[in-house]
C-alpha cells in the first residue's frame, strides 16, 4: 500500500467518465459521423449534478439509497484491483470473491430500486438485469479461477501482476481469459451487442430502463458508477494482456492509461460493426463468455498434470 | 509441443464451439473451413523439419478441407436454399454446454490413454474432443447439411489423432483418407440436393418414414 496505489485509484476515478466518451467517439467516427466530444460524460455529470432530484411517491428509502450503494460498492471493488499493475489498496486471500460479490451487491441495489418504483417497464429491466447478471457472474468467477490456477496466486493483486509474464507458457489459456473478460465487459457495462446505452425503446433496454426514474444527482451517480465499472473491467483486460510489473512507476501508469484507451477503442469498433442482439441470444453470448475460461481451466489442468 | 501448435489446437476446439453455438448454416460452413485451414497449418507447426511428406499433407489438407469442401457445401445450401438450422433436437445453448462437458471428458481421458509417445497429450485431447463434439452435432441437428458438418468434425478429430503418428503413417494412406472424405461429402451433398428436391425440405427426419408422404 503505497502512494502509487492511491495515485492510481485517483486516476481511475478521474479518468473513468472519459472511457464511454472514447467508445462513443470511435463508434461515431467509424460510422461516418463526428460524434460527441470525448468529455461529454463529464459535462452530462456536471449538468445532472446541478439539477434537483424528483422522487416518485411510490418509492421508499430503498430507491434513494441504491445509487449511493452502487457507487460505494464499485469504488470498493476498485480498491481490490491492482490498478498500478503491482499491488492493490486492499489485498487478502480470496479477495476475488469479494470483488465479484461487491459488483453483485451494487447490481442488487439497482435492481431493488427499479422494482421499488412499481413501474412495469423498470420491473422488466430489473428482471433482465438479474437474469443476465446471474449468467455473467459464473463466467467472471471462472476467469478468476483460471488466472488463480495459472499464477498460483489467491488474491487479485498476485493474479494480475503475475499473469502477463506467463504468456510464453500458457498463452492460449490467457488469451481465452482475456477474450472472456472482453465479452463480460460488454455484458456488464451494457454496451452493444448486449445492450444499447443510446436507445430508449423500452422493449429492448436492459440497463437504461432500470434507471428511468432516477434523476439529477442520483442519475449522475449511476452513470458515473457504470463508467467506473467499465474502467475496472478494462483494467482487468489490460492487466492480463500487458506486462508492466517491471516498468518504472510513471511508465507503468502511462501504459495502463493508454491501454485502457485502446480497450475503449476496441469496444467502439465492436459497437460500430455489430447490431444489437435479440434478447433471446444474450444467454448464448454469456454462455460463450463462460465456456472460454472453463476451457482455459481445462487446458491449464491438462498442462499441469 | 510448441506454443504455436498449442494455440492452433486451442483454436480448433473454439471452432467446434462456434459450430455448436450457431444456427446459421453459412457460419457453420465458415467455421468448418477455418478448422480445415488450422488443421492444414498444424502439421507444419508440429514437425519443424519440413519433409516433403509433411508439406504434401499440409497442402492436400488445405486444398480439400479449407477450399474444396466449404465451397461445395456453400454450393449445396445455395442450391437447396436453406439458411438456418431451424429446430435442432437439442437447443444451441444446451449443445454448447454439452460440448463443454465433452471437451472436459476428452481432456481428462487423454492423459490416461496408453500411447507410445507422451508429448502428444494435447493432440489426443483435441482429437477426442473434436470427435465427441462432432458426434453431438451429428446427432442433435436435423438439417442434412449440419450433419455433414458434424461428420467433417468427426473426421477432423481422426486427422488430428493421426498427426501424433504422422511420421509413421504412409503418405498414400493419408491421401486415400482425404479422397474418401471428399467423395463422402460429395455424395452427401448430392443426397442433400435430392432430399430437398423430393421433400422440399432438408430435414432428415423425413427419411425415417418408409411410406410416401
Amino acid at each position: 500500500m503505497t502512494a502509487v496505489t492511491w495515485v492510481a485509484l485517483g486516476l481511475t476515478l478521474v479518468a473513468a467518465p472519459a472511457l464511454p466518451g472514447i467508445v462513443n467517439r470511435t463508434k461515431s467516427l467509424l460510422t461516418g459521423r463526428r460524434g460527441a466530444p470525448v468529455t461529454q460524460l463529464y459535462r452530462d455529470l456536471a449538468r445532472l449534478w446541478r439539477k434537483g432530484t424528483v422522487y416518485s411517491r411510490t418509492t421508499t428509502w430503498v430507491f434513494r439509497i441504491a445509487p449511493i450503494l452502487l457507487l460505494a460498492t464499485t469504488a470498493a471493488a476498485a480498491c481490490l484491483l491492482p490498478l498500478d499493475g503491482r499491488s492493490a489498496l486492499l489485498t487478502f486471500a480470496g479477495d476475488f470473491i469479494a470483488f465479484a460479490g461487491l459488483l453483485a451487491l451494487g447490481r442488487f441495489a439497482l435492481v431493488l430500486a427499479a422494482l421499488d418504483t412499481g413501474s412495469s417497464f423498470e420491473g422488466m429491466g430489473a428482471s433482465r438485469e438479474g437474469t443476465f447478471g446471474s449468467m455473467g457472474e459464473p463466467a467472471l468467477v471462472l476467469c478468476f479461477a483460471a488466472l488463480a490456477l495459472a499464477t498460483g496466486g489467491t488474491s487479485l493483486a498476485l493474479m494480475f501482476s503475475e499473469a502477463p509474464s506467463l504468456w510464453s507458457a500458457d498463452g492460449p489459456a490467457l488469451a481465452m481469459v482475456a477474450g472472456a473478460l472482453l465479452l463480460l465487459t460488454i455484458a456488464e457495462t451494457g454496451r452493444v451487442p448486449v445492450d444499447d446505452p443510446a436507445t430508449h425503446l423500452e422493449l429492448t433496454m436492459i440497463h437504461e430502463v432500470m434507471v428511468l426514474d432516477h434523476s439529477g444527482p442520483d442519475l449522475a451517480i449511476v452513470q458515473y458508477a457504470t463508467a467506473l465499472k467499465l474502467a475496472l473491467f478494462g483494467t482487468m483486460i489490460v492487466d492480463v494482456l500487458v506486462p508492466r510489473a517491471g516498468l518504472p512507476v510513471a511508465a507503468s501508469l502511462a501504459v495502463w492509461l493508454v491501454a485502457l484507451g485502446a480497450v475503449a477503442v476496441a469496444l467502439g469498433v465492436v459497437e460500430a460493426m455489430m447490431a444489437r442482439m435479440s434478447l433471446a441470444r444474450v444467454p448464448r453470448f454469456l454462455v460463450a463468455a463462460g465456456i472460454l475460461p472453463a476451457f482455459a481451466i481445462i487446458l491449464l489442468l491438462g498442462s499441469a498434470g | 509441443m510448441t506454443t504455436l501448435s498449442s494455440l492452433l489446437l486451442t483454436l480448433v476446439v473454439l471452432t467446434d464451439f462456434a459450430i455448436l453455438g450457431t444456427s446459421r448454416l453459412s457460419t457453420c460452413i465458415r467455421a468448418i473451413g477455418a478448422q480445415g485451414l488450422l488443421l492444414a497449418v498444424l502439421p507444419l507447426a508440429l514437425h519443424p523439419g519440413w519433409s516433403l511428406h509433411i508439406i504434401g499433407l499440409a497442402l492436400g489438407t488445405g486444398v480439400v478441407k479449407a477450399v474444396a469442401l466449404p465451397w461445395f457445401l456453400r454450393w449445396a445450401i445455395r442450391e437447396a436454399n436453406v439458411r438456418r438450422e431451424v429446430e435442432p433436437l437439442i437447443g444451441f445453448t444446451t449443445s454448447v454446454l454439452l460440448g463443454a462437458a465433452a471437451v472436459a471428458v476428452a481432456f481428462v481421458v487423454a492423459p490416461r490413454l496408453p500411447l507410445p509417445e507422451r508429448e502428444g497429450t494435447l493432440l489426443v485431447a483435441v482429437a477426442l474432443s473434436n470427435v465427441l463434439t462432432g458426434l453431438i452435432v451429428l446427432t442433435s441437428r436435423r438439417k442434412a447439411i449440419t450433419q455433414v458438418v458434424g461428420y467433417l468434425m468427426l473426421e477432423n478429430g481422426i486427422f488430428v489423432f493421426g498427426l501424433t503418428q504422422a511420421e509413421r503413417v504412409p503418405f498414400l494412406l493419408e491421401l486415400g483418407v482425404l479422397l474418401d472424405v471428399f467423395v463422402g461429402v460429395f455424395i452427401m451433398g448430392i443426397v442433400v440436393f435430392h432430399i430437398n428436391r423430393e421433400f422440399d425440405t432438408l430435414s432428415s427426419s423425413r427419411l425415417e418414414e418408409l411410406k410416401e408422404p
